[in-house]
């Protein structure tokens, strides 16, 4: 293990940044979120929670995958280039490294993502642990440890140090280009730091939410549950829950008219949209009911049908926290919990 | 856009079918010179023109905006020209609120006698985004290449 | 609470109402949410506390469809919202049975988190606030978790109900328009900068928009596939702009100012600001305004004197 004085912490940053674009939380008028290290940027890793998870960085909400440019009388088609430089993302939290490793499933397997995949091998993730879980969480029903993240380098922030331990070979070439800044450590303040978060965990309001019930077989019974009918009537239609989520994984693909051309981009999508999915038949979804119920039932039963049992929630409880109706993920689980089936 | 390095503003000039639209006709058969960096595009009616239109010009490149109708009180349709005025004040100025110059944007009434001041308007509105400049503040990028 | 409980309950048993909208209780005091109740059965969760800041008129666009008298819990502010639909004529007011519900300000728990405080447990809705965190115990005083709007409320009396319950107190402590003002005396080079800054946070969720009374159109212009920038996609910040903007504008001269927008906003942009801008230019230039106030009066967009100033005004040093 290794470590850095907190204060030294801007001499890392640049350390990093000089060798390969470096992501983190910063804070912006108020807000933080992942952005690019600057300077000038106000780095803010004492918010536990960034607005948008860290999906951004391999996923972003909207990119251009090819341009047709019009000159006179010839058309060229330019596709984008795929990522090619190392970029580092520091101060992701253990939920939302599950989460990246959730839309791997989706855009690793075949037919794989190219635009996912380089990012993907080009990223390396530097983690943080949760020093102080907030009400809102429950990563620990889904097996995450917020205490000890994975990645490719682990980073704790305890008794004034950045504690670093490299997790991964990508990790490894990463302390290497930082090595004159670190110094040796022992584990002594890392390990009193994971007892106390352990045993505050234990103390979260939903520490201890059950899943029973929830898998990829229960297909129609939770489909035609009469629940959906009452649960949906609060939601807004906004896609807030689906947008500051680390693992939906939906998105869209438009062209947008430039003038001499035409830029073919692809964004996220949310299902709680009224166009997701729309087809030149039309929608599939024609209610607000079956498009809330689709989020759930997505991330509780298709998900885990297709992908060996794995939820596709992490439990970072971003929606809990943004939902303009406080609906979420928890009220639906407990309803169903509530109802016995 | 620019030639020889010279600025070449882009203007969009909404002009109403019956009174500025004619007035620019006018112009052109008076063989009254205003410059062609001004694009006309014909409505119905001042009032034809929603806040949308004027953003969705400026987001395509447009340096400068510019609504004509008839005089208010001679509104082809008696009052369209009463509506568009409310319009674009409250639209102006919140433009101006957000941080775009206030002189890319103009509303004058021309009517289908005055080809001279449709001119004289256009020369001095190109002579105003001329000075102040490419717009950067109101465009998207993607349109910029 | 319990009167209101008690009444709304009265009322669904007698037969006067087929349904109530109001709160249902949530995992914790901060965070309920609008539900309606179609039985007395039903009524066990009902809640009404000071976090029940929800503006509930707009669900009355879907109840307006329904049979029967629906019976909705109407804040103060929400009334003038009720008020704007039904002159927009999207909710039926012989549909509802209003009951005007006190408010002395709402409090958010994202507000509370502001003022640093973490991993709470519990909360009341008391004057003042007690916390109970998983990190220590806090008291904070009732206006350090009160929404920012209420700062400046528009008053306790509603201007549409059936019948009232619950005390109501006048809030306001700041001109609502003192923001509008600072903003109005920077430089163009400063207002641009401030407004690119907050508006670079959009994630284009659209909440403020599926939050908001005014925004009641049957299908949103930006929800149209004509429309070559997606409604979801914040692919150039110019996106941003035209979105707040044009939405702005289209509801300028119906919006009351009840503050949901910049209430539900994710990443905290001061949307109002932008409302308040029309609101305050109309009160200038066509006279004092209040969307809401009453559903008869002629809107200041769908109406014009012959003596309106003229748009140049914005260039001859503003409107002040």
């Amino acid at each position: 293990m290794k470590r850095i004085a907190l204060e030294n912490l801007p001499k890392l940053y640049a350390a990093i940044a000089e060798k390969q674009s470096l992501i983190l939380p910063v804070k912006k008028a108020g807000q933080t979120n992942f952005g690019l290290w600057t300077e000038e940027a106000d780095v803010d890793l004492a918010t536990l929670k960034t607005v948008k998870s860290a999906k951004d960085a391999f996923f972003p909400q909207s990119e251009t995958l090819y341009t047709c440019q019009r000159d006179g009388k010839t058309l060229s088609l330019q596709p984008e280039k795929l990522e090619e430089e190392p970029f580092v993302v520091f101060g992701i939290k253990g939920c939302d490294v599950r989460g990246i490793q959730i839309l791997d499933k989706v855009f690793l397997s075949e037919p794989v993502d190219s635009f996912y995949c380089a990012r993907r091998k080009h990223g390396i993730i530097v983690s943080l642990a949760c020093a102080a879980p907030e009400e809102s969480c429950f990563c620990k029903v889904f097996g995450i440890d917020c205490a000890e993240p994975e990645g490719d380098v682990v980073t704790w922030i305890a008794e004034g140090y950045l504690y670093w331990k490299a997790a991964t070979e990508k990790g490894e070439a990463l302390t290497a280009q930082v090595a004159d800044l670190l110094e040796d450590a022992d584990t002594a303040a890392v390990d009193a730091q994971k007892a106390a978060i352990a045993a505050i965990v234990e103390k979260l309001p939903y520490a201890n939410l059950s899943l029973e019930g929830w898998n990829g077989k229960v297909l129609n019974e939770k489909f035609n549950s009469p629940l959906w009918e009452q649960l949906y009537k609060p939601c807004l239609a906004c896609g807030t829950c689906t947008f500051v989520c680390p693992t939906c994984q939906c998105y869209d693909i438009k062209d947008y008219n430039t003038g001499n051309g035409v830029q073919r981009y692809r964004c996220w999508d949310s299902c709680m949209y009224s166009d997701f999915t729309m087809m030149a038949h039309g929608n599939n979804r024609t209610s607000q009911l079956q498009r809330f119920r689709q989020r759930f039932m997505h991330k509780l039963v298709y998900f885990p049908a297709n992908n060996d049992g794995a939820y596709s929630c992490v439990g970072c409880g971003r929606c809990v926290e943004k939902c303009p109706s406080h609906l979420n993920i928890v009220k639906v689980i407990k309803a169903f919990e509530k109802e016995g089936k | 856009m620019s030639i020889n390095n010279e600025f070449r503003p882009k203007i969009v000039a909404f002009c109403c079918n019956w009174c500025s639209y004619a007035g620019a006709d006018l112009a052109g058969s008076s063989r009254l010179a205003y410059p062609a960096d001004v694009k006309i595009i014909r409505v119905p009616c001042s009032c034809r023109v929603n806040p949308m239109f004027i953003l969705r010009a400026f987001e395509k490149g447009a340096d400068g905006v510019i609504l004509c109708g008839c005089h208010p009180g001679d509104c082809h349709y008696s009052t369209g020209n009463y509506y568009a005025r409310r319009r674009m004040t409250l639209l102006f100025s919140m433009l101006d609120y957000m941080g775009v110059e206030n002189g890319r944007t103009r509303v004058e009434w021309v009517s289908a006698a005055e080809g001279v001041k449709f001119s004289t308007t256009m020369n001095e509105f190109v002579e105003k985004i001329r000075s102040l400049g490419e717009n950067v503040r109101l465009g998207d990028l993607r349109c910029k290449n | 609470m319990q009167e209101l409980k008690n009444r709304a309950i009265e009322l669904l048993e007698n037969g006067t109402v087929a349904r109530v909208l109001g709160w249902k209780i949530g995992e914790n005091t901060y965070d309920p949410e609008p539900a309606f109740f179609d039985s007395v059965e039903a009524m066990k969760d009902f809640v009404y506390n000071n976090f029940c800041a929800a503006n509930l008129s707009k669900y009355m666009i879907e109840a307006s469809k329904l049979e029967g008298k629906t019976l909705v819990c109407l804040k103060p502010c929400d009334s003038y919202s009720f008020n704007q639909l039904v002159s927009d004529h999207r909710v039926d007011r012989e549909k509802a049975y209003i009951i005007g519900v006190g408010c002395k300000g709402k409090l958010s728990i994202e507000q509370i988190k502001k003022s640093g405080v973490k991993g709470i447990l519990s909360v009341t809705d008391s004057d003042p606030i007690q916390v109970e965190t998983l990190y220590g115990n806090k008291e904070l005083p009732y206006t350090a978790g009160m929404l920012s709007r209420c700062f400046s409320c528009k008053g306790k009396e509603h201007v549409v109900y059936d019948e009232l319950i619950g005390e109501s107190a006048e809030t306001s402590t700041v001109d609502r328009f003192d923001e509008v003002r600072r903003i109005e005396a920077m430089t163009p080079e400063e207002k641009f900068a401030f407004f690119q800054a907050e508006l670079s946070k959009c994630i284009r969720c659209n909440a403020c928009r599926n939050v908001c009374p005014a925004c009641n159109c049957r299908k949103c212009v930006f929800d149209g596939n004509k429309f070559d920038s997606a409604q979801k996609a914040n692919v150039d910040s110019f996106e941003e702009k035209m979105f707040h903007i044009i939405r702005a504008f289209h509801v300028a001269g119906r919006c009351t100012d009840c503050g949901e927008c910049s209430r539900v906003c994710p990443q905290g942009i001061p949307l109002h600001l932008f409302n308040r801008k029309f609101i305050k230019d109309i009160n200038t230039l066509y006279g004092e305004y209040q969307a809401g106030a009453d559903p008869e009066a002629k809107g200041p967009l769908t109406s014009f004197t012959t003596e309106d100033a003229e748009p140049s005004i914005v260039s001859k040093g503003g409107i002040v």
